[in-house]
């Protein structure tokens, strides 16, 4: 199984490089794709760069233009996926369906993956972008239960890549519109879900207050930890209760589901975080690194009474390191657990 | 301008639903669509059951739709699926489908059937437009968070193309905004969705959920998270009819759609103007993503 790894920028590019991923992926500095951050991304200069330190050392460069273009931005997205295309990526990952048109009419033998947030989740809509647009690649929702997963691998007629570390999106990517909802911008219309510029911090008589456009998302106590205010991951009222109403801050880790990945014939495993620092990018991609060579190796996994059988006893190192650089120090199987649901 | 009755996005039990298409076939509204988008598990209607309330409205003059269900993620579904498209096919009865997701655009064009497309299916450029065109749709809905001037481009480009589509606007109810794995609606009541005990049917409004200061945010139906606001373009009529918008929405609500109905259709032949408004019920309104607004804001129109 490949690794595939964020770069937010090129020091987290290098870094990733550096601890052993076979893939890197980027966007530019723009709407063009789902990380649009203030002070991240890359322009041609350092994307040409980023590419060359890539390749001499043998892994390969993914750009994410994966975000929906409106008639008014057309033409923007268009130069993004010609310019991408110019300066030698190795695949282009891409959501929507014209972008993906224009792609393969244009730049046929670059390869094209569907993003995440193209959204499909099942083998029949993997198979409509195969045959309309040749797609060698998908990057499953995190949607989707092993079960799911599973049926679906044995049926798909492309790769597929799935989420591994990082955020958990609780929504089917690509068709969640309730960050545009509360401000004026969305993961699909230029790469944001509760953006920076709308967020406000305010330290009241009732605790530590986060706001998203004036809405309030959070209070926290003294001494809780305050998280950044993902509009679904917020304490809200239902009738009279008071409560993580869609879902606590926490983050995806499926380094207990590697074998049966592996298992199942999924090609890639992914690492969310465009968005982290390059020390962040440089210990998760150290330790999965570690995790799938183990599991190369087959001395990754658990005995059916689930006892640690890795060599070194890493597996639990491994989970305590992953944990301290998570959301809330919480990790979980998502929605590959049912019981999740 | 036509009218359109949307799907039904809460679950009500299956009386209530044939006793509300029994009141649709007599309302001004030329286009139905029916079925279960939401949730796999809302089965009280079968494919048949819903057929047979398809059969009934096309008797009363209605143009039926049978919508797809949105989030596709087991084979059971993609089961469900195939049996609904089939009925796009002659033997099927050559109903028309509304394709919500990809695995139903797909089975649709693989069988080269006409098809429409719902609010969900990512429409956001011309160029996405004239593919599903050749693959054979013939009315589309425009995505919920896109605003008056990507319509009127996307209208110029219709044009421009000569495309023989239909453009269909959601103009008035609860906007759908997002669906999960998870079901919010048995996580509230602290049920693994698996065995949900259809808790989802208490509540054909939906659960409210706001901010700790008793915003209304956001409504919770199932997996599927609704706005709390009602999105409503009652006064953007005339100026959907100079972009030669073809159908306006309406999405079901429990009490009150007649009314809603009735308005709308007085406000398109004119007999009303937008001004002379009766607010139905105590509504926090929306319409923020018209104007290319956050979704949730009300911007003062001079109607």
């Amino acid at each position: 199984m490949e690794l595939v790894c964020p770069a937010g920028n090129l020091p987290a590019l290098k870094q990733a490089v550096d601890q052993g991923a076979d893939a890197v992926y980027f966007g530019f500095k723009d709407a063009t794709n789902a990380r649009q951050f203030i002070g991240l991304n890359f322009n041609e200069a350092r994307a040409r760069e980023g590419i060359e330190y890539a390749h001499q050392r043998g892994c390969r460069v993914f750009c994410a233009i994966n975000t929906y273009p409106q008639p008014a931005g057309w033409e923007n997205w268009a130069a993004a996926v010609d310019k991408a295309a110019a300066l030698g990526v190795d695949a282009l990952i891409l959501a929507d369906i014209g972008l993906l048109d224009y792609a393969a009419e244009r730049h046929p033998k670059i390869a094209r993956h569907l993003s995440v947030q193209g959204s499909a989740t099942s083998h029949e809509a993997l198979s409509f972008y195969q045959r309309q647009f040749g797609i060698r690649r998908a990057v499953l929702p995190r949607v989707l239960s092993i079960t799911q997963v599973e049926d679906l691998a044995r049926q798909s007629p492309v790769e597929l890549e799935v989420f591994a570390f990082g955020s958990l999106c609780i929504m089917a990517e690509g068709r969640c519109y309730l960050s545009s909802y509360l401000t004026d911008e969305s993961p699909n219309t230029c790469g944001a879900c509760s953006p920076a510029k709308a967020v406000r911090w305010q330290e009241t008589d009732q605790g530590m207050e986060s706001r998203l456009n004036g809405v309030l998302i959070d209070r926290f106590a003294e001494g809780e930890k305050a998280g950044y205010p993902t509009l679904c991951k917020g304490r809200f009222r239902v009738e009279d209760q008071l409560y993580h109403a869609i879902e606590e801050p926490v983050s995806l880790s499926t380094l207990d589901l590697l074998p049966k990945l592996q298992e199942i014939g999924i090609s890639a495993v992914k690492i969310e975080g465009r968005q982290r620092s390059p020390a962040y990018v440089e210990k998760v991609t150290r330790v999965w690194r570690q995790a799938l060579d183990a599991l190369g190796h087959n001395t990754l996994g658990h005995d059916k009474l689930g006892q640690d059988t890795t060599t070194t006893g890493a597996m639990a190192r491994w989970q305590a390191q992953l944990g301290q650089l998570s959301e809330g120090s919480m990790t979980t199987l998502g929605a590959y657990h049912r019981k999740w649901k | 301008m036509k009218l359109s009755l949307g799907p039904i996005q809460y679950f009500w039990a299956a009386e209530v639903v044939r006793d509300f298409y029994r009141q649709v076939a007599t309302w001004p509204v030329e286009i139905v669509y029916l079925g279960e988008t939401v949730c796999s598990r809302r089965r009280e209607l079968k494919l048949d059951d819903w057929l047979e309330i398809a059969g009934s409205l096309s008797d009363a003059g209605k143009q039926v739709v049978l919508s797809s269900q949105t989030l596709i993620e087991s084979e059971g579904d993609l089961r469900h699926l195939r049996r609904l498209c089939e009925q796009a096919s002659r033997d099927g009865g050559n109903w028309l489908i509304e394709a919500n997701d990809q695995s139903a655009l797909q089975l649709l064009s693989e069988q080269a059937a006409p098809f429409v497309t719902g609010p969900s299916v990512n429409i956001y450029n011309a160029r996405t437009l004239a593919l599903l065109h050749k693959l054979g749709l013939q009315r589309w809905c425009l995505p919920v968070e896109l605003s008056r001037h990507t319509l009127e481009a996307m209208q110029a480009s219709i044009a421009e193309q000569v495309l023989a589509l239909e453009t269909e606007v959601f103009a008035y109810g609860h906007l759908p905004l997002a669906w999960s794995a998870r079901c919010f609606t048995a996580r509230y009541h602290d049920l693994p969705k698996d065995r949900c005990e259809f808790v989802c049917q208490r509540y054909p409004e939906g659960l409210m959920m706001s901010s700790q200061e008793s915003q209304e945010l956001f409504v919770l139906n199932g997996i599927q998270t609704l706005s709390g606001a009602c999105y409503d373009l009652a006064d953007q009529l005339s100026l959907m009819q100079q972009l030669q918008v073809a159908v306006v929405r309406l999405s079901p609500q429990i009490c009150g759609m007649d009314e809603v109905v009735a308005r709308f259709d007085r406000l398109r032949r004119g007999q009303q103007a937008p001004s002379d408004q009766i607010r139905l019920r105590d509504l926090q309104t929306c319409n923020g993503y018209w104007f290319g607004k956050p979704g949730m804001d009300r911007l003062a129109t001079d109607g």
